[in-house]
C-alpha cells in the first residue's frame, strides 16, 4: 500500500465529510423555505441563519472536486463525465440556490420572492440528491470500460444505489437543516424545528443507514462495521438530546453520526475509489488513480497548511455569528424609490 | 456539430460570461476596499456612502460569478476528461490551491464584511474587505498558473505518455503566468473604472437636469439639495469623487495592461510564434504591422489577404523590442509545424473520427486578427474617454449633454468587450492545441495535447448539447436578471443601498461613524444586514 495516495484518499474522504457536515445544514435550510417555513419573516430567520456561511461552505464541494483532480485524475474524470447528466442538474441547481440568497430580498415584492423561493428549495434538495447520487455511485460501481469511460449511454449510471445515495444525503441535509435550525433560531421555529427533528429523524437517516451498510456487505471490515454501529449509537443520542432540549448536543451527536457514518463508507470502499460494474480489472485504485508522489507531497504541504487555517476562519465566523436569530432581528424590508425617473435614458423629456 | 465542436462552443460560452462577472468582482472589489479605508481614515459621509453604493452593485455581481465558477471546475471532468486524464498530476494542483488557499478566504470573508457591520470593530471589518479582495487576486493568480501551463508547458517530464509534474517552481513561476496575472488584474481595474465613471455621469447628469446642480458665475458647480433622500449635497461629492476615482483607475489600468501585453506579446513570439502570426494575419515574414488587412481571412492558405495599411517595423518592435528583425509570417512557421508535430492526426480511436486527418496549424484567423484589435481598440477608447471624461468635469460636474451621459453609460461595455477579445484572442489563438508544445529547445516539447483528443470519449454528442443548450438558457435568463438588478440600484442611488437614509438622514454619520457604534446602542438587535 502506498503512503501519499491512501493519504490523499483519507484527505478527500475529510473534504466530503466536511462538506456534508457544513453544507448539509445549510442545503436543509434551503429544502426547509417550502413547507416548514410559514410566511416571509420565518422565511428571512432561515436564510439569516445560513447567510453568512453558506458561501464559504459550498467552496467545500469545489476543494474536494479540486483536490480529487490534482490527486487522482483519473477519478475525477472518469466520475465526473460518467456522470455528466446528474452533474449537470446539480450545477443548475446550485446556480440559481446561490443566485436566489443574494436576490431574494433584492425586490420588495411577494411574487419576486416567492419564485426565489422555490429555486433554494428545489435547488437545495436537487443539489443534494445529485451529489449523494454521485457519492452513492463511487462508492457502487459505475459501467466503465479499461479506459475508465462509461458504456451504455447517458443514463448508464442509474441503479438503486444512485437513488439511495441522492436520498441518503437529503434525508440526512433535512434533519441536519433542522439540528442547525434549532440552534441557531428563537421562538416558534426553534421549537418547531427540534419537534420536527425528534419526529423525522428515524426516517430521514434511514437511506443513509441503508448506503452504509449495503457497503458493509459489499466490502466491509471489521472496524467499519464497528464505525456504523457507533454512527447508530450517535444517532440514538442525537435522538435524545434534542427530546430533552439540549440543541447544542444533538447537532454534534448528528455531526458525529456523519463522521462515522462517512469513515464507515469510504473506509469499506478503500482501496477502491470508482468500481467498475463491468469488470473488476477497470476498477480504479488508490493505486492506479492517483498523481504522482511528487504532486502528492506538494498538495500534503499546502494542505497542511491551508486547512487547518481554513478550519481557524471558518470557526471564527460562526463565532461572530453565534447569536440565535429571530422574527425580532430581522429588519423591515425596504422598498425605495429610484432617485431618478426611469424615463431618464428615454429618447426625449 | 460534433462532440468536440459542441464540447468547445460550451467552454467557449461559459468561460466568456464567466469572465463578465470576475473582472468586475476582482475591479470592483480593490476600489471599494480603497473606498472604504477612505472612509476609516477621514469619516467622511461621502466615503461611506460611496463604500455602501458600490458594495452592493459589488455584491449583486459577485454572486454571478460564484454560481457560474462553480461549472468551471466541474466541466473539466464531465466534458473533457481525456485532457484531465493527460494533464491532471500538474494541472490539477493550481485548480486544488485556488480552491483551498483563494475561494475560502474569498468567501468567508466576504460573508463577515457583509453580515458584520455591526458585530466587528470597524478595523476588522475593513481588513475582512481587504482579505475577501485579496483573496480574489490570489484566485486569479493560481487559474492562470494553470492557463499559462496549457500555453507554455513547463515543470514536467514525460511519463508513460503523461506529463508529470517534476518543478512545482517552475510550474509556479511560469513567466507567462507571471505576465499574465498583472495583465489580466489591470484588465480586471479598467472594468471597474469604466463602470464608476459611467454610473457616477449618469448620476451627476441627472443632478443637473433634475435642477439640483447648477452652475454658479464663475463656471464651477454649486451642489444643491432636495427634498429626495439621499440627493443631499454630501451626494454630490459621491459621485464626483466616484467619477474620478474610476476615470483614474482607468487610465492607470490602460497603462498596465499596455505594458504587461508588451511583455505577453514578446513572449508569445517566442512561446507561440503561430499565434502572433495569426493575430497579425501575417502570412509571410517580414517586419511590418498590419493596420488593416482585407480579403479572406479565413483562407488557410494565406494568398487572398492583402494587408491595405502596413506600418513597417512595428510588427518587429513588438516581437524582438527592435525595427529590423524578420517576424516569420503563417507560411514558414506551417512548415516548421508540420515537420515538428505531424501533419496528420494519429491514427488512435482517441481522436474518433478525426483520426487520420491532416492537421490545420492556423487558427481561424478573422477571430485572431480581430479578436487582437478589438482587444486593443476598446481598451484604448476607455482610457481617451477617461481623459476627456476628467477634463469634461473639471468643473466639478458633467455637461449637460444627454449624448455624452449615453456615452458614458454605454462606455461601461468597452473594457468588457477588451477582456473578452483578449481571452477569446488567447484561447482561439492556441488551436489546435489545448496544451500548446513549449519551442524552447531546452524545454519538453513532447509535452503537448491536440483539442482532439481532449473531449470525454464516453460522453455522447447529445448530452453535451443538452447542457449547452440548458446552460446558455440559464446564463442568459440569469444575465437579465443581474443587469435588471443593477439598473434598479444604480437608479435607486445612495439611498437604494442605505434605507437608513430615508428614514433618518440627519442620523447617518452618527449611526455609522468609523470610531463610534458598539454593542448596546437602541435598535442594536436588529442585525444590519438580512437577506
Amino acid at each position: 500500500m502506498e503512503l501519499l495516495p491512501t493519504i490523499w484518499f483519507i484527505a478527500i474522504a475529510v473534504l466530503w465529510t466536511g462538506y456534508l457536515f457544513l453544507e448539509g445544514f445549510d442545503l436543509g435550510v434551503g429544502m426547509l423555505m417550502k413547507g416548514f417555513a410559514r410566511n416571509n419573516t420565518e422565511r428571512r430567520v432561515l436564510l439569516n441563519t445560513i447567510g453568512p456561511v453558506w458561501d464559504g461552505n459550498e467552496v467545500w464541494l469545489l476543494t474536494a472536486g479540486g483536490a480529487t483532480f490534482a490527486a487522482f485524475p483519473l477519478w475525477y474524470a472518469s466520475l465526473f463525465s460518467a456522470l455528466y447528466l446528474p452533474l449537470l442538474l446539480v450545477l443548475v441547481a446550485l446556480i440559481f440556490r446561490a443566485v436566489a440568497f443574494e436576490y431574494r430580498g433584492k425586490v420588495d415584492n411577494p411574487r419576486w420572492r416567492a419564485r426565489w423561493d422555490w429555486a433554494i428549495s428545489l435547488g437545495s434538495l436537487l443539489a443534494a440528491f445529485g451529489v449523494g447520487a454521485a457519492l452513492g455511485l463511487t462508492t457502487t460501481g459505475l459501467p466503465l470500460n479499461a479506459n475508465g469511460d462509461r458504456e451504455g449511454g447517458p443514463f448508464a449510471w442509474f441503479s438503486a444505489y444512485a437513488v439511495l445515495g441522492g436520498l441518503a444525503v437529503v434525508g440526512f441535509s433535512l434533519l441536519h437543516g433542522l439540528a442547525f435550525l434549532a440552534l441557531k433560531t428563537d421562538g416558534d421555529v426553534r421549537h418547531r424545528a427540534r419537534k420536527w427533528f425528534v419526529r423525522l429523524l428515524p426516517v430521514l437517516l434511514l437511506p443513509i443507514a441503508g448506503w452504509a451498510v449495503s457497503l458493509q456487505l459489499l466490502s466491509g471490515e471489521a472496524w467499519t462495521v464497528a464505525a456504523v454501529a457507533a454512527a447508530v449509537v450517535a444517532a440514538v443520542l442525537a435522538w435524545n438530546f434534542a427530546r430533552t432540549g439540549a440543541e447544542g448536543r444533538a447537532f454534534l451527536s448528528l455531526g458525529t453520526f456523519l463522521l462515522l457514518g462517512s469513515a464507515s463508507i469510504f473506509g469499506a470502499a478503500f482501496p477502491v475509489v470508482l468500481p467498475s460494474t463491468l469488470n473488476p480489472e477497470f476498477n480504479l485504485t488508490v493505486s492506479n488513480a492517483s498523481s504522482s508522489d511528487y504532486t502528492l507531497g506538494l498538495m500534503t504541504v499546502v494542505a497542511c497548511i491551508g486547512l487547518p487555517l481554513v478550519l481557524a476562519y471558518q470557526a471564527w465566523t460562526y463565532w461572530v455569528f453565534r447569536r440565535r436569530v429571530s422574527g425580532d432581528h430581522i429588519p423591515e424590508a425596504h422598498s425605495f424609490l429610484p432617485a431618478i425617473a426611469a424615463k431618464a435614458l428615454a429618447p426625449k423629456d | 456539430m460534433d462532440a468536440l465542436e459542441i464540447a468547445r462552443w460550451q467552454f467557449g460560452i461559459t468561460t466568456v460570461y464567466h469572465f463578465m462577472m470576475v473582472p468586475l468582482t476582482i475591479g470592483l472589489g480593490l476600489v471599494v476596499a480603497v473606498i472604504q479605508t477612505m472612509w476609516h481614515r477621514t469619516g467622511r459621509p461621502e466615503y461611506l456612502r460611496m463604500t455602501k453604493f458600490w458594495g452592493k452593485l459589488f455584491l449583486i455581481n459577485f454572486i454571478m460569478g460564484v454560481a457560474t465558477g462553480i461549472v468551471q471546475e466541474f466541466q473539466f471532468g464531465m466534458a473533457w476528461s481525456e485532457y484531465s486524464r493527460f494533464v491532471g498530476d500538474v494541472f490539477g494542483a493550481p485548480l486544488a490551491m485556488e480552491a483551498l488557499l483563494a475561494f475560502f478566504v474569498e468567501s468567508t470573508f466576504l460573508g463577515l464584511w457583509i453580515f458584520g457591520w455591526k458585530q466587528l470593530k470597524p478595523a476588522i471589518h475593513l481588513a475582512c474587505l481587504w482579505i475577501a479582495v485579496i483573496g480574489s487576486v490570489f484566485s486569479a493568480y493560481f487559474i492562470i498558473v494553470a492557463n499559462s501551463w496549457m500555453q507554455h508547458p513547463v515543470g514536467v517530464e514525460m511519463i508513460d505518455g503523461r506529463p508529470v509534474m517534476t518543478d512545482a517552481w517552475a510550474v509556479f513561476t511560469n513567466n507567462t503566468a507571471l505576465v499574465a496575472v498583472p495583465h489580466t488584474i489591470f484588465g480586471a481595474l479598467a472594468v471597474a473604472g469604466a463602470f464608476l465613471l459611467g454610473i457616477a455621469w449618469y448620476h451627476l447628469w441627472r443632478r443637473r437636469h433634475d435642477g439640483i446642480d447648477t452652475l454658479g458665475a464663475d463656471g464651477k458647480v454649486v451642489p444643491g439639495e432636495s427634498a429626495i433622500p439621499g440627493r443631499d449635497r454630501t451626494d454630490h461629492a459621491v459621485w464626483i469623487r466616484s467619477l474620478r476615482i474610476g476615470a483614474v483607475v482607468a487610465m492607470i489600468s490602460f497603462a498596465g495592461t499596455a505594458i504587461t501585453g508588451d511583455l505577453q506579446g514578446k513572449l508569445m513570439f517566442e512561446q507561440q510564434p503561430m499565434k502572433m502570426a495569426a493575430a497579425e494575419a501575417a502570412c509571410h515574414d517580414g517586419t511590418g504591422f498590419s493596420i488593416l488587412s482585407i480579403g479572406n481571412l479565413g483562407s488557410k492558405n494565406c494568398d487572398d489577404i492583402v494587408a491595405v495599411i502596413e506600418v513597417p517595423g512595428i510588427l518587429s518592435f513588438l516581437a524582438k523590442g527592435d525595427f529590423t528583425t524578420e517576424v516569420k509570417g503563417v507560411n514558414s512557421l506551417i512548415d516548421q509545424y508540420k515537420a515538428d508535430y505531424g501533419t496528420h492526426l494519429p491514427d488512435n480511436p482517441i481522436y474518433g473520427e478525426r483520426a487520420g486527418q491532416e492537421i490545420q496549424y492556423v487558427p481561424v484567423m478573422e477571430v485572431t486578427y480581430w479578436g487582437f484589435r478589438m482587444m486593443i481598440g476598446f481598451g484604448g477608447l476607455a482610457a481617451v474617454a477617461a481623459l476627456a471624461a476628467l477634463w469634461l468635469t473639471r468643473n466639478g460636474t458633467v455637461p449637460a449633454s444627454r449624448g455624452l451621459m449615453r456615452l458614458a453609460v454605454f462606455g461601461i461595455l468597452a473594457p468588457f468587450g477588451a477582456n473578452a477579445a483578449g481571452w477569446i484572442f488567447t484561447e482561439m489563438g492556441r488551436q489546435p492545441f489545448v496544451v500548446a508544445p513549449n519551442p524552447d529547445p531546452s524545454g519538453i516539447d513532447q509535452v503537448f495535447m491536440f483539442t482532439a483528443a481532449a473531449v470525454s470519449p464516453g460522453v455522447s454528442a447529445g448530452e453535451l448539447l443538452t447542457s449547452l443548450v440548458v446552460l446558455t438558457v440559464v446564463y442568459a435568463v440569469l444575465l437579465v436578471v443581474e443587469v435588471k438588478l443593477l439598473v434598479k440600484y444604480i437608479r435607486g442611488g445612495v439611498a437604494a443601498a442605505m434605507p437608513e437614509l430615508a428614514h433618518a438622514p440627519a442620523d447617518e454619520n452618527e449611526d455609522a461613524t468609523p470610531k463610534g457604534g458598539g454593542p448596546g446602542k437602541p435598535g442594536d438587535d436588529v442585525l444590519a444586514f438580512a437577506y
